[in-house]
């Protein structure tokens, strides 16, 4: 078989099929064991040069490594030698398993990238080269990337929809109309001189270019916000005056002691951050410092920290304690203007201590709990599951998910929008914006550039892998 | 038996660029055609050029063809289209009379070095181990050579429709090539029949031209040559007038007697150039369509209707003729007709336009399913260039035995990129839209993308050297000066130019590209700009105004000849490619895409099978790899 061979017209950093790549594949950091991973022509050599002798292929040998250098010792390790076309990448590899100690990894990569033609692999390049030499396909590629990266069931399952064409199909659609559009145009250039000169398309045009730029810009900002929760957790906040029960509630949420609970007033000073998944979505919940008019320099801090994270916040959990009934409610109002009603809460906390009818709330509360009892408790946990679930089923439209597609889908917004504001005198250049519109669309749905395509789904992998 | 390098059959608009391309590239070249009468005839309408088309031409020129001083020196009536849109849709266009055109064709022809005329039919081709080495005449006569162009237009299996008349004819009056078209059959190439039509020609004499809106050219006209000086022919008026209800009326009634309707014609036509009784029925809201008459020459006896081209009987065109305002008296010298002839099957070509079944044989023209001179012409131009680099057996490696131009150089070569890759379902033209860079392919700049290519490859003459180093050092000169003059928003408010207060210098170039900037505001500033000719000034005035939709395509353009540089060797074995589909593998396999961005245009190919392909190339791509 073809081992390797130059790859013409194609420069870039993993072009050079030649190296000898090599990098740890195991996470950084202290560990059991750490695994270097080598691939291509020379990886054999290492084995010699670090151990003296050669081992068997596919049987993990133990042996003391040396630096070839100085012959001073680095560590006993297991080498275990694939040799090609039987490995991950379809090249000879070497993998080295030491101790997970920092040191003995650093010393283990500066020796590696002292050899000739050896050098450290670009991220994902292992992959690509498995998928180069016929080992993967592109779709188990992609798979690989996407389990890698999927922390949750509603990412892993937003992956699958995107991988089974949602977000496709809706570019695609779009793409459709700017053809549409430019067809228009175009016969309008063309068609010029023949007898049935075409008459203005220019109301016509604009009109479908304005209402798919409009589409658009919904789905960057809507879209993009959705996509945004999924891929970075959803951001509750849990917030209100001091002592209702704030830290009592994230404990009860989080199922573990995370905040300190005591009966004074002013007892969380800093923000408090759980992670959560609930309903596949990754959440993130923050308990904050109770809010009030205070003079102490730290609480007061902390009371800013809390707006901070109330202004970006996804949805807030106000807590309302019953029997501070003169509480001020300004606070409450211009957050819920902030953010939009439908995003804050009014939660009744301690509902233990009430005596009225559970049933019986004020109209502005929109649940009770008691952290106590964990009365109320599953009803919230269900309502957040709702929305959460409101949230995915919200995806008529599917989520931009990566950053390439929102580039190219902002470079196709500002083409249309230097179409709307450009003359129709220079329908030449009209026309080549609803091209460059269309080139962006397609650039998504699969007429790409191939080599930069490569690029970025090889960039998605760390190094190693 | 005679030898010559390269044999062109057929005296068309593509053999006529094709013989005269292989001799300036010094090939021994032999033009063999029915009758040296007929070289340069123009089968249909007497005109050069239009949209899409007069790029063409001006390519052509730009690779010293003959096209366009040809038009130059028979041209009666010169305007460019689309004056009110932008420079690089606009397309120069000229009425053309018909007997000058052929003079000047024929002349031109006979002043070719290395180029001689035959007459006669070619009945066959002479193969060898599969390659054609040379043809058989009519007469039996044998000639032997490196390669043959086979640009025999609508006359492969001609047969001509005039109402329920069938007449088999390549054109009206001229016998058909029945022998040859058998012999492309048995040599298994893919073959279609097409259609096209031409309207009736009407006496002159017998048309009132009182009642006519009149049409003039652009004065001063313009040439599509850039060597030639100035059009000396006296210049002509077109005339416009309608069809109405009575005359649809008419075509409605007999449309059972139009061969297209009757079902005696099963092949395509083309869309956009459809007859009169083709419109009738699609547009039937339409109560009037626009005819132009055009005179086939300047004494104006022979005038060309444009606009009903038809194969309805003769009867019936006399009717629907004499129905249109100033036509009442018109007399038919010529009905109109239809003509069904075989095309072979572009994808079947390479690059170059030899066929990939029958090596050393070159196919240009209508033969490949176009319509148009101009189409046909340039076809036959890159043909000619090609063959005579094969039949030289110049050039140590592949490339250098080819002369391809790619999408992003020209017209010639979208033209040729869609026939060779897609093919055709109907009779193909050229429109300024089938050019994705067409803001960089300008007719303004034709000579400067393409003459520096044609010196490459050895195909110009000297007067065009000469002419183009001197155009190309007056362009640089002129840029170099206009991005040397500089200004500062504040002198620029002084002399009446509205800029952004932000204190930066922008260059008189910069400031071109401004839409209420123009070159005579400038010129006030700095009088030396006046002193840059007139066809530089409107290159770069035009470079200027494109400049920001410029540099964005030059990077798609650079993406996409990236891509192209990845080349598939031509025996690449696709089914050897593990993970393609079997459809996928079927396309490349039929397509045989020479390069990547052939591929990537191919139908149903996807992203991850053209992942798979770059890797399996990268793999077999043979040179210094290491076999283990
Ligand atoms: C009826 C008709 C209508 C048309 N209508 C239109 C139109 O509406 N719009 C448009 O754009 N174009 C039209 N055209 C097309 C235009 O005329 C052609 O596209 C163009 O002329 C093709 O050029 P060519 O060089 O391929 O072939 P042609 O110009 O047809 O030349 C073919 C030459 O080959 C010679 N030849 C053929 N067979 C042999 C042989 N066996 N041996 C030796 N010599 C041979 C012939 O004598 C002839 O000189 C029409 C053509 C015809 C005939
Ligand atoms: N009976 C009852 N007491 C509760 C409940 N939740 C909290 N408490 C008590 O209320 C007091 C304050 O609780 P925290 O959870 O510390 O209140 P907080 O809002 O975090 O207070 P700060 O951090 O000081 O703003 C503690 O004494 C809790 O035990 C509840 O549901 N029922
Ligand atoms: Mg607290």
């Amino acid at each position: 078989m073809v081992r390797s061979g130059p790859k013409p017209g194609l420069e870039g950093k993993m072009s050079v099929l030649n190296d000898t790549i090599f990098a740890l594949a195991s996470a950084s950091g202290r560990a059991g064991v750490a695994v270097l991973r080598i691939s291509g022509p020379k990886s054999e050599s290492v084995i010699e040069q670090l151990s003296g002798s050669p081992v068997q292929p596919r049987q993990a040998t133990l042996r003391l490594l040396r630096d070839p250098s100085s012959s001073d010792p680095i560590d006993r390790a297991l080498l275990c030698w694939f040799p090609a076309p039987k490995s991950f990448t379809g090249e000879d590899i070497v993998e080295i398993h030491s101790h997970g100690s920092q040191a003995v990894v650093a010393k283990l990569l500066s020796v590696l990238a002292s050899f000739d033609d050896f050098r450290l692999a670009e991220p994902g390049e292992f992959a690509r080269r498995a998928f180069e030499n016929g080992k993967m396909d592109l779709t188990s590629i992609e798979g690989l990337a996407d389990l890698i990266n999927a922390e949750t069931q509603g990412q892993r399952r937003q992956a699958l929809r995107q991988s089974e064409g949602a977000l496709g199909k809706l570019y695609e659609s779009w793409r459709e109309h700017i053809l549409t559009a430019s067809a228009l145009i175009e016969a309008m250039i063309d068609f010029s001189d023949e007898e049935d000169i075409i008459e203005s398309v220019e109301v016509q045009v604009l009109e479908i270019v304005r209402e798919l730029h409009g589409s658009i810009t919904d789905h960057l900002e809507s879209a993009g916000r959705r996509g945004e929760q999924m891929r970075d957790g959803f951001r509750m906040v849990i917030a209100g005056a001091p002592n209702v029960g704030k830290s009592s509630l994230l404990n009860v949420l989080a199922k573990r002691e995370a905040a300190i609970v005591t009966s004074e007033p002013g007892t969380t000073r800093d923000i408090i951050e759980v992670h959560l998944i609930i309903s596949g979505f990754p959440v993130l919940v923050m308990d904050t410092a109770g809010i009030r008019e205070t003079t102490g320099a730290v609480e007061q801090e902390g009371i800013k920290r809390a707006f901070e994270r109330l202004s970006d916040a996804d949805l807030v959990l106000w807590l309302i304690d019953p029997q501070q009934s003169n509480e001020d409610t300004s606070i409450l109002t211009s957050i819920g203007d902030a953010l939009g009603p439908e995003q804050v809460w009014r939660i009744l906390s301690k509902a233990d201590l009430r005596e009225n009818d559970p049933e019986d709330l004020p109209k502005e509360i929109d649940l009770a709990i008691s952290s106590k009892t964990n009365e109320g408790i599953s009803v919230l946990i269900e309502k957040i599951e709702r929305l959460l679930g409101a949230q995915q089923g919200l995806q008529s439209s599917p989520l931009i998910t990566r950053a390439r597609h929102r580039i190219e889908v902002v470079a196709a917004q500002n083409a249309l929008s230097t179409f709307m504001t450009g003359s129709f005198d220079e329908a030449e250049l009209r026309a080549e914006d609803l091209r460059q519109a269309a080139n962006a669309l397609g650039r998504l749905t699969g007429r790409i550039d191939v080599e930069e395509l490569l690029g970025k789904i090889f960039g998605e992998f760390c190094i190693g892998k | 038996m005679n030898k010559y390098d390269v044999i062109v059959i057929g005296g068309g608009h593509a053999g006529c660029e094709a013989a005269a391309a292989s001799s300036r590239f010094g090939a021994s070249t032999v033009l063999v055609t029915h009758q040296a009468g007929t070289i340069g005839e123009m089968s249909c309408n007497p005109a050069i050029g239009g949209l899409g088309k007069g790029h063409l031409v001006r390519e052509i020129d730009a690779l010293d063809g003959l096209m366009g001083h040809v038009a130059d020196a028979g041209g009666i009536q010169f305007r460019i289209l689309n004056k009110s849109k932008g420079p690089a849709v606009q397309g120069p266009r000229a009425q053309v009379d018909r007997k000058l055109y052929k003079a000047a064709m024929q002349t031109a022809i006979a002043s070719c070095e290395n180029l001689s005329v035959l007459e006669g039919g070619v009945k066959d081709l002479i193969l060898e181990a599969g390659r054609v080495i040379g043809v058989v005449l009519s007469d039996g006569e044998k000639l032997l050579t490196g390669a043959v162009v086979l640009t025999t237009g609508t006359f492969l299996r001609g047969l001509i429709h005039i109402g329920e008349q069938r007449i088999p004819a390549g054109r009206f009056g001229e016998q058909p090539s029945i022998a040859l078209s058998d012999r492309l059959y048995d040599q298994s190439l893919t073959m279609g029949r097409l259609k096209t039509g031409t309207p009736p020609r009407l006496n002159g004499q017998t048309i009132n031209w009182d009642e006519l809106i009149e049409q003039p050219g652009d004065n001063p006209p313009v040439p599509f040559s850039s060597l030639t000086d100035k059009i000396t022919n006296p210049q002509i008026c077109c005339h416009i007038t309608h069809t109405n209800s009575h005359t649809h009326d008419i075509i409605r009634e007999n449309l059972d007697r139009a061969p297209i309707y009757s079902g005696q014609i099963e092949s395509t036509g083309p869309r956009y150039c459809p007859s009169i009784e083709d419109k009738i029925v699609r547009f039937q809201d339409r109560t009037s369509h626009q005819i132009f008459l055009e005179p086939e020459s300047l004494d104006n006896s022979v005038i060309y209707p444009n606009g009903i081209s038809t194969s309805l009987p003769e009867d019936v065109q006399k009717a629907y003729v004499r129905s249109i305002k100033g036509l009442e008296n018109a007399e038919i010298l010529q009905p109109g007709y239809a003509i069904e002839y075989d095309f072979v099957d572009a994808r079947e070509l390479f690059p170059t336009l030899e066929n990939r079944k029958l090596p050393g044989l070159f196919c240009a023209g209508q033969i490949n399913g176009t319509t148009g001179y101009e189409e046909a012409a340039g076809q036959g131009l890159i043909a000619g260039i090609n063959a005579a680099l094969l039949a030289s057996g110049l050039g140590s490696d592949q490339q250098s035995r080819e002369f391809i131009l790619s999408r992003t150089d020209a017209y010639l070569g979208v033209m040729i990129d869609d026939l060779v890759r897609n093919g055709i379902s109907e009779p193909y033209r050229m429109f300024t839209s089938r050019a994705e860079y067409r803001l960089k392919l300008r007719c303004d700049n034709a000579d400067i993308r393409l003459t520096p290519k044609g010196q490459m490859v050895g195909c110009m003459g000297s007067k065009r050297m000469i002419w183009f180093a001197d155009h190309a050092r007056k362009l640089q000169v002129a840029g170099d000066l206009l991005h040397s003059l500089t200004l500062s928003p504040s002198e620029a408010k002084k002399s009446g130019l509205k800029l952004n207060q932000d204190g930066r210098q922008r260059s008189a170039f910069e400031l071109l590209s401004y839409p209420d900037i123009t070159w005579a505001n400038l010129a006030e500033l700095w009088p030396q700009m006046n002193e840059i000719e007139e066809t530089i000034q409107k290159i770069i005035d035009v470079d200027a105004r494109y400049a920001v939709y410029l540099d964005r395509q030059e990077r798609d353009i650079k993406n996409y000849n990236k891509e192209q540089a990845l080349k598939i060797p031509r025996d690449f074995d696709f089914s050897a490619v593990g993970g393609l589909s079997n459809e996928i593998t079927q396309k490349l396999e039929a397509y045989q895409p020479l390069t990547l961005g052939q591929a990537r245009r191919i139908d149903g190919i996807t992203p991850a099978a053209l992942m798979i392909l770059i890797a399996h190339i990268k793999k077999s791509t043979p040179e210094r790899s290491v076999k283990v």
